[in-house]
């Protein structure tokens, strides 16, 4: 399997580590339900065949951390995205800076 | 002994001016280079190749080509012994040794052909059924007693000494096959401009061209190739790998390629490797892998002189060798003329043409009549007679009388299978062909097309055409433009065959899968006994599960239980292939990462000093580290370390400590960022001060510890353990990047900078003293406990140097940058020369940290939390960090979790073992029972006897408990005490020195 790297380029599989799912988004840890919500994020995966959304670390690379569209059956990689940009776009600026 | 007579006068591929020698078995034969081993064998009147694997009946060569399921051959001697090769793809070169397998005493005479007697016993599941109890004897008497009677061949002993290289490569075309099909893709391309690469199994090309004599553009098949050939080398972005097998498809146009480049030797020239493992990275794939015949399943069709009818053209057109004298072709199809032709041009006497079909073809007919043999149309073979060489022939006729013909070769064909293995790889399912009666490629890889006969077109004809538009269609999807070429001319001759699965009626077992000894018995059994399914009946009979894959079988015993079941074949069921497509060496796959290549090893900065000084290294991860450095006259480890404690613990010791992983964390929020990944607050350390530090995955469990400096306002710099460094630096850009994408701060390792040494003992500061730059201040009032601060020693080499402690003495950590290591380590030493200060290494740090009661990996050992280990005070309630939730659940709160607490044996003579389980005083020793295990000892000098760390249930509540510690694998059960995890120096007074 190759993993074509924003910022790297076409590289071969064995550059990339693989995390997981990139879905479970990490809960507030200060709402009424943070241990259901964190239970949920850490442990509780659907698996369904089709398109994955996967976290994957450029490590003998950039080091970006990368969330790579892969369908789980045919292993065609449709997408590869900078996770960082993903997460600033999702997430609201909590630190209040950058 | 002079050339022999099964070969030819002339023809064949073959260099008859030079006559080189092999050894099969102890016995000298001549050969030419461009043989086979198998070809050699047959030139020199030898049939006898082996014996099978479950039976032990002699058998002989059936194939030409990496399909061949018989003739598996030992090569070589010596840690070069290489078993299970296949006679048919082994180059002979002079002085080549090869010796039969699975015989004993000897090939001709095999006590183990008993079991072919046996064999209403060595039926499908005769293993499942038999050896079913007691279970007891499995391992004792019949797992030995069976893998040494149905083995295959030997492997050596000795460690291989060959190399292999593993390389990748890129390329627009991946054409897969030399034959005609793939040299017209390959050509194609190639003229366009394609970077192209052409790999084929074998050691020249031309395919079934070669094998058959054809005539391509009016020439001879072998001319034309080698004019193609040429042509491609004068391509300079074409490579044309030959003895090159693509064993499989993977993901991303990824292939996998092993090319044999010394196999052909005696021994890899010096600087070449053995084999050479390949990824090739193609925007574009042809797979012109051709067919593999199908042998037609009837009595004692195994026999020495059952040959594959394409591989006895095989020998005689390509090696010039006669495989038999008188033989029987015997077909469904029309491949029977070209055979019998063949044959006999070469010189043999074709007794008769048995066709299955009634009436047969004109095509057959024809030959029939020109080469003066009978054709016996309607008619098939039942039985092959004779035991290790063939000597006839019983043939039933279309009106079902039986006569024998007496012969020393049957030439079969059942038709041809397309090899489309490489297209299932990705989970491509094969589709049936009525009009084939085989397997042709179902949805292919991405980028893959299929052309000449592996795409199911037989023809000659229709594999140059078909190669020459497939490559024009590869080219174009590279962006190429194509370039006008002729196509050669050739004969479409015909395929045309009607399906003969098998033949009833024989008195001798029909084989199915030669090499794992399988009949249609064994796929009747299977039958009635429900094993239909096909991965059923592969597991049940191991039908299709040998080194062959099934490559010569599959399609027989599918199409079997298709008439067997009385359903279609596509009903039944489809082979599937997985890698490797032909065996691969494991040594290929490891390439050079071997032995202490396997992973790098990394040294630490004060290596070259430590050596010279005579330490005992250990390796610690890929670090090589001091262990202890023995001095003269100290009789083991035990003494040597137990001086170097005492050194530090009276005056002053040095230790590298580089090998702790350094993370440099700067910018606006990096004190927010820290407080997020440790579970105690980091944001309030005070700048210039430095504090103990632990992270925690998120599911609450203990990830690493370590300490973390402040340096400035938005500049902290953490270390972590050695084992840990890689795991928490991924960690910590994971919650940068993905967590808290608007936090400010960049991280880098910085791991590999700096040479970090402990200098720590009461004499420490003085010691150091010496060393710092004379404007630093570094009294106690000055650089207290937990202080760090940056300055230059030595004059004028940067530093920083924290005050940490390990040990529990007064104690600093020094860095200076990497490349002064070795320089900083001497003069650390000099300096230390008036308080005979010792360097020390891992098993010193190990005793005092177990003295001082501080965890390390042996507790952070991927199940503790902080709690366990006695830190769960330090978790902080005021903020979010990883793991604060997660580690609030209850059953990590559970009280009876086995918590950190310190042993010593109630005999204080005795020693303590790490590992041995916890069990109170009288109580059975059952699983149920366990209160925990020790995780770490050592002899301390300090008190005298030996120590321990351990997790014992409810330990604190327990100080004073006399317990058990037992550990059965090693036989030790001991008593000892439950003390407090700190042995000495509870309040922390010396560290303040």
């Amino acid at each position: 399997m190759r993993i074509t790297c924003p910022y790297c380029g076409n590289r071969s599989l064995d550059e990339f580590l693989y995390h997981g799912d990139a879905e479970p988004q990490r809960p507030d840890a200060t709402a009424d339900n943070a241990m259901d919500a964190f239970v949920s994020y850490a442990f509780e995966r659907t698996n369904p065949p089709g398109q994955h959304h996967e976290l994957w670390y450029h490590e003998a690379g950039c080091h970006a951390w990368l969330v790579v569209t892969r369908h789980v059956s045919t292993h065609a990689i449709s997408s590869v995205d900078i996770a960082r940009d993903l997460a600033k776009a999702r997430t609201p600026n909590t630190a209040g800076r950058a | 002994m002079g050339n022999s007579s099964y070969r030819s006068k002339t023809g064949g591929l073959i260099d008859r001016s030079q006559t080189i020698h092999f050894w099969f078995d102890g016995v000298r034969y001549p050969a030419h280079p461009g043989d086979t081993l198998a070809s050699a064998l047959l030139a020199n009147g030898v049939r006898l190749a082996g014996r099978s694997f479950k039976y032990h009946r002699p058998r002989g060569i059936l194939a030409a080509g990496s399909e061949e399921p018989n003739a598996l051959v030992e090569l070589r001697t010596g840690a070069r012994r290489e078993p299970n090769t296949k006679a048919t793809v082994v180059e002979v070169f002079d002085g080549l040794e090869a010796f039969s397998q699975n015989r004993w005493p000897s090939l001709k005479f095999d006590v183990m052909s008993i079991n072919s007697l046996l064999a209403p016993i060595f039926t499908a599941g005769f293993y499942y059924k038999t050896f079913m109890w007691p279970a007891a004897l499995w391992e004792k008497l019949y797992e030995p007693a069976i893998r040494r009677a149905a083995g295959l061949g030997r492997a050596s002993d000795d460690p291989d000494p060959d190399r292999y290289e593993k390389l990748t490569a890129f390329c627009d075309v991946l054409v897969i096959g030399g034959g005609p099909a793939g040299l017209m893709a390959a050509v194609t391309a190639a003229r366009s401009g394609a970077r192209v690469i052409l790999a084929d199994e074998n050691f020249n090309l031309g395919g079934r061209a070669i094998d058959d004599a054809s005539v391509i553009d009016d020439q001879p098949a072998a001319q034309w190739v080698c004019a193609i050939e040429a042509e491609l080398d004068q391509h300079s972005d074409v490579r044309v790998m030959r003895r090159t097998s693509v064993f499989g498809t993977f993901d991303g146009g990824t292939y996998g390629a092993l090319e044999r480049v010394s196999d052909h030797l005696p021994s890899p020239p010096s600087g070449i490797p053995r084999q050479r493992m390949w990824r090739i990275v193609a925007k574009q794939t042809v797979l012109a892998s051709g067919a593999t015949e199908r042998p037609i399943v009837f009595g004692n069709n195994d026999r020495t002189g059952v040959m594959l009818a394409g591989a006895v053209r095989t020998y005689i057109n390509r090696y010039g060798v006669l495989p038999g004298r008188r033989a029987v072709v015997f077909v469904n199809n029309d491949y029977a003329a070209s055979t019998a032709r063949d044959l006999v041009r070469a010189g043999a006497a074709v007794v008769a043409i048995v066709d299955s079909r009634p009436g047969s073809t004109d095509a057959v007919r024809a030959v029939a009549r020109d080469v003066g043999c009978p054709l016996l149309d309607g008619a098939v073979v039942i039985d092959a007679l004779g035991s290790q060489r063939l000597k006839g022939a019983v043939v039933r006729n279309a009106a079902g009388s039986t006569e024998t013909l007496s012969c020393d070769l049957i030439a079969m064909s059942g038709g041809w299978n397309p090899n489309i293995q490489l297209t299932t790889h990705l989970g491509g399912k094969p589709q049936w062909s009525e009009q084939l009666s085989t397997f042709t490629s179902g949805v292919l890889p991405p980028g893959m097309s299929v052309a000449g006969a592996a795409s199911g077109e037989f023809s000659l004809k229709g594999a140059i055409v078909g190669g020459a538009k497939v490559g024009q269609v590869a080219l174009t999807q590279c962006g190429y433009q194509p370039v006008d070429c002729a196509i050669p001319s050739a004969i479409s001759e015909s395929a045309a065959m009607s399906p003969l699965w098998r033949v009833d009626g024989g008195r001798g077992k029909a084989f199915v899968d030669q090499q794992n000894d399988v009949t249609t018995l064994d796929i009747e059994l299977a039958e009635r006994e429900g094993f239909r399914a096909v991965e059923h009946l592969k597991r049940y009979t191991t039908l299709g599960m040998a080194t062959d894959q099934g490559r010569t079988s599959n399609v027989n015993a599918l199409a079997i239980m298709a008439e067997l079941t009385q359903k279609s074949i596509p009903q039944t069921g489809m082979t599937m292939a997985r890698p490797p497509y032909t065996p691969v060496a494991i040594g290929a796959f490891a390439g050079h990462h071997r032995d202490k290549h396997f992973k790098p090893t990394r040294l630490p900065p004060s290596y070259a000093w430590a050596k010279s000084h005579g330490a005992v290294f250990v390796e610690t991860g890929l670090w090589l580290r001091p262990s202890y450095f023995p001095r003269p006259g100290e009789r083991d480890w035990l003494e040597s370390v137990t001086r170097e404690v005492k050194t530090v613990r009276n005056s002053v010791g040095i230790c590298d400590v580089s090998t702790l992983g350094k993370i440099d964390v700067q910018g606006p929020d990096a004190a927010a960022f820290l407080d997020k990944i440790y579970m105690n607050a980091m944001a309030s350390l005070a700048i210039g001060r430095c504090r103990y530090g632990c992270m925690l995955r998120e599911d609450g469990i203990l990830l690493d510890d370590g300490t973390v400096a402040r340096l400035g306002q938005h500049h902290y710099f953490v270390t972590t353990t050695t084992a840990n460094a890689g795991k928490v630096f991924q960690h910590l850009e994971f919650c940068r990047q993905w967590i808290w994408p608007h936090f400010d701060v960049q991280i880098i390792s910085a791991t590999e900078q700096w040479a970090q040494y402990a200098v720590a003992g009461p004499h420490s500061r003085a010691l150091l003293r010496k060393i710092v730059d004379q404007p630093f201040d570094i009294s106690d009032q000055e650089f207290p406990y937990m202080q760090v601060g940056e300055m230059t020693v030595c004059g004028g080499v940067q530093a920083r140097l924290f005050r940490l402690s390990f040990s529990g003495e007064r104690a600093y950590e020094i860095s200076v940058p990497a490349r002064y290591g070795e320089a900083f380590m001497a003069a650390l030493l000099e300096a230390g020369e008036e308080f005979d200060a010792c360097p020390y290494g891992t098993e010193a740090l190990g005793v005092m940290r177990i003295e001082k009661g501080h965890i390390s990996g042996a507790e952070i050992n991927g199940t503790t939390t902080p709690t366990d280990v006695g830190l769960g005070a330090m978790m902080s309630r005021k903020k979010d960090f990883i793991g604060n939730v997660l580690g609030q659940r209850a059953g990590l709160l559970d009280p009876d979790r086995p918590t950190l607490v310190g042993f010593q044996p109630v005999d204080r003579g005795q020693r303590l073992r790490a590992g041995a389980h916890f069990l109170a005083r009288g109580v059975k020793e059952i699983a149920e029972n366990d209160d925990g295990y020790m995780t770490s000892v050592a002899y301390s000098p300090t008190l005298g006897h030996w120590i321990g760390l351990g997790l014992l249930k409810r330990g604190p509540q327990r100080i004073g408990e006399i317990v058990r510690a037992f550990d059965p694998l090693r036989g030790y059960d001991t008593l000892v005490e439950v003390v407090s995890p700190v042995f000495i120096d509870a309040k922390g007074e010396r560290v303040r020195g």
